[in-house]
């Protein structure tokens, strides 16, 4: 008899994006084409799903507070019912997708898979794809902060419809996708026509396979960098920046709520940059949508990966640094209102 | 240790009863396995997500992925009790007078032993049920309370609130008392003569089973490293009580089964492995070591010489507790 510890957990795809922006394309073709995995799919109806399958079931996505209403404590509750019931037919699938209503919040999703235990042991979240309809996305920002989180806390970016708008029209899209979140992998597509290893099997979640492909992930170049800002940030300088950049007549830079601030140093004192991410995650929570790091500690061979959800962090030693590997701290925050200052001054007193 | 008759099933055992007498293992992959002598039957097309025992004792309800409410007696016949398309059907109950009620999403339904149908819509997700002992009135929990229905009558249904997820209910014998397991890994009481709430926390995982001790003096619970057993006899139930913990060890008891006649109970662990405690003394027997797989499934025979189990691997039994 094998101990159910051994059995392989379980990867998550989640499914965003709004409406209209091609989740049932994309759905239709991973339920169809031959890439040699068996999903159960969850969806919000079936609608126009075209496949009769056991394995694919609807339901009424239903948002619990836990502890009292906390609104960092917000869970699936449906999700987590679907998948206590997808455990007891462990076998028959090798992943779940899981589809969100276009204006779903795709935090308590998220959380569902830290916060409750039994599906956490059972399956893990492997990344959060967010498809983006290239015509309208930019119009849903003004109307639809749902549109805007979906982006914010995307693994995955599929940047859909793009045969609908000019190329400028294009490189504005990017550059507002780019500056809600310069973290995730951005593939351009038309009818959601995506390379499906681009899609699933991701392990986004986990970070440091998600740096091994990809080692400039969390770097987010200067250029980009500048970018990245939000409503605090000094406004003309944005503006000056689009218009040097592009020499076209209009303002490229859409003002977001949402803002990413990327962290960097040397060596870091485990108790001082622990307590202080526990402690900034405890008051500002709300305000975090996505936190992910790589932290180098005095003596220890090897890496300490954090990852966090408004206050959830989850953190561990995974692999050893590598001979050569440059012994460097980075941690990157994605959120809202947050103070770069101060973030820069408490991860600098961190430092060893 | 007493002798122990294994069984290998083909999925996760969800449940186990004892049906007409014969041990009846309910399968996540959609079998039912009636007895040892390897009898195997599919009431439906997919997976089986819930099953009850109907209140006769003479079959097993089950509620699948195909949408199918299927009755199955002991000798293998398997009847349609209801349909409801592509829903999954994750939550049953079995009530007294042969009533059978079910859940998907939002909607309750309730059937008599008639065939007569009540539906009722309720504002969140149904996520447990439960007859009364008595009467038809069901028990619904979900979230931030219970709902108390009659079906049939057109009297309102009755709520019982309190903050939070109710993932499952259960009804003292007596049905002086509503407990519900939450996903806040806590169980939530009200004593229905005076709307008195119970708050009984502690636990570090969420409570997957509950179980009644003979007359309902207690309450049985898994999700910790022990069993907590909450004292029912009081004036004023659990609170205020010190509750009785048994078969303390590092792992957590994942499945509760309190015997039919004595202050016995039979606890699963989360490791496979299977312990009888008393009550009184809380002297333990080992039934079954340690297996791997944690047990999700136990039941006791009518008249308590013989234990019905199931594990999440496949891996079941009988346990024979005449010698």
């Amino acid at each position: 008899m094998s101990a159910p510890a051994a059995a392989p957990s379980i990867p998550v795809t989640v499914l965003t994006g709004y409406l209209g922006a091609g989740k049932t394309t994309l759905l239709n073709r991973i339920l169809t084409e031959d890439h040699g995995k068996r999903y159960a799919v969850i969806v919000n109806e079936f609608g126009e799903i075209g496949i009769d399958n056991d394995l694919v079931v609807d339901t009424d996505e239903e948002v619990f507070e836990m502890n009292n209403g906390c609104i960092c404590c917000t869970v699936r509750g449906d999700l987590i019912r679907v998948v206590e019931n997808l455990a007891k037919r462990r076998g028959t699938f090798d992943a779940i997708l899981v589809e969100t209503t276009g204006i779903a919040d795709p935090v308590p999703v998220a959380q569902t898979f830290f916060m409750d235990e039994e599906v956490r042991k059972f399956a893990h979240l492997d990344a959060v794809v967010t498809l983006v309809d290239a015509k309208f996305f930019l119009d849903r920002l003004g109307d639809a902060p749902e549109a805007e989180d979906q982006v914010a806390f995307a693994d995955v970016i599929i940047l859909n419809k793009t045969d609908l708008v000019t190329p400028e029209e294009l490189r504005e899209v990017e550059t507002t996708l780019h500056q809600l979140n310069p973290y995730a992998k951005i593939h351009k597509a038309t009818r959601s026509g995506v390379a499906l290893d681009a899609v699933l099997d991701r392990g986004a979640f986990d970070l440091d396979r998600v740096l091994e492909l990809d080692p400039s992930f969390l770097d987010a170049d200067e250029h980009d960098h500048d970018h990245v800002c939000g409503p605090d940030c000094d406004h003309d300088h944005h503006h000056d920046h689009g218009h040097d950049h592009h020499h076209h007549g209009h303002e490229t830079h859409h003002d977001t709520e949402v803002t990413s601030v990327s962290l960097k140093g040397g060596e870091l004192n485990p108790d001082k940059i622990l307590g202080w991410i526990t402690e900034i995650t405890q008051a500002q929570g709300p305000n975090i949508l996505r936190l992910k790091g790589i932290l180098a500690f005095p003596d220890e061979p090897k890496r300490y990966v954090v990852q966090g959800v408004h206050m959830i962090v989850e953190g561990d030693l995974q692999r050893d640094w590598k001979p050569g590997e440059p012994r460097e701290s980075r941690l990157v925050f994605i959120g809202r209102k947050l103070d770069r200052a101060e973030l820069e001054a408490s991860f600098k007193a961190a430092a060893v | 240790m007493p002798e122990v008759t294994p069984l290998s099933l083909s999925g996760y055992v969800i449940d186990v009863h004892y049906v007409g007498g014969v041990p009846t293992f309910v399968i996540g992959d959609g079998a039912v396995a009636l007895g040892t002598a390897g009898r195997v039957v599919k009431p439906h097309a997919g997976g089986i997500l819930a099953s009850v025992l109907a209140a006769d004792g003479k079959s097993v309800i089950t509620g699948g992925d195909d949408g199918k409410v299927m009755r199955t007696t002991a000798d293998g016949t398997t009847t349609l009790v209801a349909t409801r398309g592509r829903k999954w059907i994750d939550v049953v109950a079995a009530g007294p007078g042969g009533t059978v009620a079910f859940a998907s999403g939002r909607t309750v339904v309730a059937i008599e032993s008639t065939g007569k149908v009540h539906e009722l819509e309720r504002p969140r997700a149904a996520l447990g049920l439960a007859f009364f002992p008595k009467g038809v009135r069901l028990a619904i929990s979900g979230y931030n309370g219970v709902g108390l229905w009659f079906p049939g009558t057109a009297a309102p249904v009755q709520e019982l609130e309190w903050k939070g997820s109710h993932i499952a209910v259960t009804l003292s014998p007596d049905g002086a008392n509503v407990v519900t397991s939450m996903q806040e890994m806590a169980l939530h009481g009200w004593r229905l003569r005076d709307g008195q709430h119970m708050r009984m926390s502690g636990y570090p995982a969420k409570v997957k089973s509950m179980s009644w001790s003979v007359k309902g003096r207690h309450l049985a619970t898994s999700g910790a490293g022990v069993s907590v057993l909450w004292p029912f006899f009081h004036k004023d139930g659990p609170m205020g009580q010190r509750p009785l913990e048994l078969g303390g060890r590092q792992e957590l008891v994942t499945r509760v089964a309190c015997h039919p006649l004595e202050e016995i109970a039979a606890l699963g662990y989360d490791d496979g492995m299977i312990l009888l405690s008393r009550f009184s003394d809380r002297e333990e027997v080992l039934l079954a070591r340690p297996s791997g797989s944690p047990v999700s499934a136990l039941a006791w025979s009518g008249n308590g010489l013989e234990l019905a189990f199931g594990c999440e691997n496949g891996a079941a039994g009988l346990i024979d507790l005449t010698q």
